[in-house]
């Protein structure tokens, strides 16, 4: 009963922390915006009548002080109006139908690269660790090295000429919906996944193969040979989840920079998702809009890296223990 | 005389950046069936060496592993890793000096338990849970089925031991190693696992060899003693003749610094004046020479030759206490 209610106490003040979290974040940036040498006036109210500029004025919430100005904005933003794309002359879509057309797709780039860095990299840096120092280990090293030194974009680019390009195995560039054709999308996808997934894959294997040489090393892996276990199962059954805590931090961890990195790979194969839309918003000078998309990717983060807490204390129960003493 | 185990010149050594470390230098060990044999020696002597290297447990690209080892008739000396597994659990097993370090932290007593006898027994699931609640109820563990459901961290010491004792005797092993299974252990439980493994042998109608630096312990729960010192046999004989008639100065020592026979010395290592030999660079003579109170001339030139006197007593030593024979 009382493991319970310690449980219910955790989950009710990590939702706490992730609201400080994406309130500050979010109160961060409108006032930053606030701080822009262009007054936001000058930039988003046009309009041939004084009439029209009043009320858009008043619409957008510049009339406010920094702090009406965020309260405003945050609630319209939790009932998910996402403020206006400005174009000179008034007028142009909402913020929300851009995100509604491009979040799923980020969504699933990134979710997509985080299942491939993972599948690749777990029997890799399992495999790496049991072999540690010997030929296989250091040609694993190597090419994961190489690999790693190697820019997103650079990756991005190179896949796309020699497969897309000069082979032409899959298609360069475009993304084509799930609810089109199924193998068509895997296909779209699986250039983009690559070049963000195999640095990610790098930097996984890595931080495995750390964490499994030193629980092979433990007493309890000994008392598993002496129990006759196969080193098959011995690696996957009792050493894998003692040694994945640090991979899957951070994993989470890396969404941030995992979100950075598509923001350039949808550009290089032209896939018009949140990347792209951030881009757009950063030159087009969208600031509602690219005020919304970093609080999107704020939460997103947020949430995700709670996930992979829950995650992490089922995995592994000292973690709990840890926390809650 | 039908041998349970029968270790023949027995060479254990590592390379290290210092050179080659000579952790046993050629040991025989003859265990009668049935027997327990107790393994005695100060800190470094090479105890757990040689166990583990005699079950075949030590692996490594720096280990150097000579000599022959028969197990129950079969030489399990140079066999590979793969091949000796299938002498582990239902041939011969080994619990732990840490019984902290010895179970998985990330997994279930119940599961740890069951695994040995669904994957060496073949029972199935049901049958191999039903059973390792028996097998928590042999070694005395109050509430078993809640038990089971536990996580080691869960556990005290004491109990957590019973639980590794539970998972070495789960296939009614011939021959168990008991590396000084009690010394992390609180002073009145030691006296209690101790008790428990002399029945356990009894009942199960195995062979122990106990590894303890503790003469107390090896005069109530042995029926031979082999005294190690610097990876060197120095003393071998039954039990009750060790105690009655002592030959090597070394055992003479050991016995000296415990305080109260009787008891088990709560984890203090014994104290004797000097330390031992560096085993990378081992000198030449009796290497209990610098700190022998009967060292003479002839023992710092020869290392004194095994001798086994005419009631089989065996000693190393030129100047035996009570004389040669
Ligand atoms: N894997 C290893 N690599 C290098 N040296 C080792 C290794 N294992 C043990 N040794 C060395 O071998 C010698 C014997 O160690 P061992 O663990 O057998 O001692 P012990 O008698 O069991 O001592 P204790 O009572 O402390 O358990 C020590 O000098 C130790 O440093
Ligand atoms: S040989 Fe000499 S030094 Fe060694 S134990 Fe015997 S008396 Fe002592
Ligand atoms: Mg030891």
């Amino acid at each position: 009963m009382r493991a319970k209610s310690t449980n219910i106490v955790e989950v009710l003040k990590r939702l706490v922390q992730l609201l400080l979290v994406v309130i500050g974040a979010t109160f961060l940036l409108s006032l930053l915006l606030r701080l822009l040498p262009v007054g936001l006036k000058e930039l988003y109210v046009t309009g041939l009548f004084e009439e029209d500029r009043q009320r858009q004025i008043k619409e957008l919430g510049l009339d406010r002080n920094a702090f009406s100005y965020y309260i405003h904005w945050l609630w319209d933003f939790v009932r998910g109006d996402f403020g206006p794309i400005v174009l000179p002359g008034g007028g142009g879509e909402s913020v929300a139908s851009h995100v509604g057309r491009a979040l799923p797709k980020t969504l699933q780039l990134v979710f997509y690269t985080q299942i491939f860095a993972l599948a690749v990299a777990i029997p890799l840096g399992i495999f790496s660790a049991y072999r540690a120092g010997r030929r296989t280990d250091r040609f694993v090293s190597y090419g994961l090295f190489t690999a790693a030194s190697i820019p997103n974009f650079v990756l991005g680019l190179l896949l796309a000429l020699i497969i897309g390009v000069k082979l032409e195995w899959l298609p360069p560039l475009g993304y084509v919906p799930i609810s089109e054709s199924f193998v068509d999308h895997v296909r779209s996808m699986i250039l983009p996944v690559l070049a963000l997934g195999i640095p990610l894959i790098a930097s996984y294997t890595r931080l495995l193969r750390t964490d499994v040489i030193a629980t092979l090393r433990e007493d309890f892996v000994t008392m598993a040979v002496a129990k006759g276990l196969s080193d098959r199962r011995i690696l996957f059954t009792h050493v894998l989840r003692p040694s994945s805590v640090t991979l899957l931090t951070s994993a989470a961890l890396n969404m941030g920079a995992l979100i950075g990195g598509s923001l350039v790979i949808e550009r290089v194969f032209s896939i018009p998702g949140l990347g792209t839309e951030i881009g757009l918003a950063i030159f087009g000078r969208q600031y509602f809009a690219l005020q919304a998309y970093v609080a999107l990717v704020a939460i997103g983060y947020v949430i995700f890296n709670s996930v992979i807490d829950v995650f992490v204390g089922l995995i592994d129960p000292r973690t709990r223990e840890r926390r809650n003493a | 005389m039908n041998s349970v185990l029968s270790i023949k010149n027995l060479e254990v050594g590592f390379d290290t950046p210092r050179g080659l470390l000579q952790a046993v230098r050629g040991v025989d060990v003859e265990m009668p069936a049935g027997s327990s044999m107790g393994i005695v020696g100060e800190s470094g002597s090479g105890k757990t060496v040689m166990c583990r290297a005699a079950m075949g447990l030590l692996r490594g690209s720096n280990v150097r592993r000579s000599g022959s080892v028969v197990f129950d008739g079969d030489e399990i000396g140079a066999l590979d890793s793969a091949d000796v597994r299938q002498y582990f659990g239902t041939g011969m097993a080994m619990i732990f000096q840490d019984p902290m370090t010895a179970l998985n932290p990330v997994r279930r007593i119940g599961s740890q338990l069951a695994e040995s006898l669904v994957i060496r027994l073949g029972m199935d699931k049901k049958a191999a849970r039903t059973r390792a609640a028996e097998l928590l109820a042999l070694v005395r563990i109050p509430d078993p089925e809640a038990t089971l459901r536990k996580f080691p961290g869960q556990l005290s010491g004491g109990m957590r031991q019973r639980v590794v004792i539970a998972t070495a005797i789960a296939c009614k092993p011939k021959l168990l190693f008991a590396d000084e299974p009690t010394t992390a252990l609180d002073v009145t439980v030691q006296a209690q696992i101790l008790e428990l493994l002399s029945d356990l042998r009894r009942d199960l109608d195995m062979s122990m060899m106990l590894v303890t630096h503790d003469l107390g312990v090896v005069a109530n729960h042995t029926d031979y003693v082999t005294v190690l010192y610097a990876g060197l046999v120095v003393e071998q004989a039954p039990t009750k003749k060790l105690f009655t008639s002592m030959k090597m100065p070394y055992t003479e020592a050991l016995l000296k610094s415990i305080p109260r026979l009787d008891q088990p010395s709560g984890g203090r290592m014994p104290m004797i004046g000097g330390r031992l030999p560096d085993p990378t660079n081992p000198e030449p003579g009796c290497p209990f020479a610098p700190r022998c109170p009967y060292v003479q001339d002839k023992c710092r030139s020869e290392v004194p030759p095994l001798t086994t006197a005419a009631d089989g007593h065996v000693y190393r030593c030129f100047f035996p206490i009570g004389g040669n024979g």
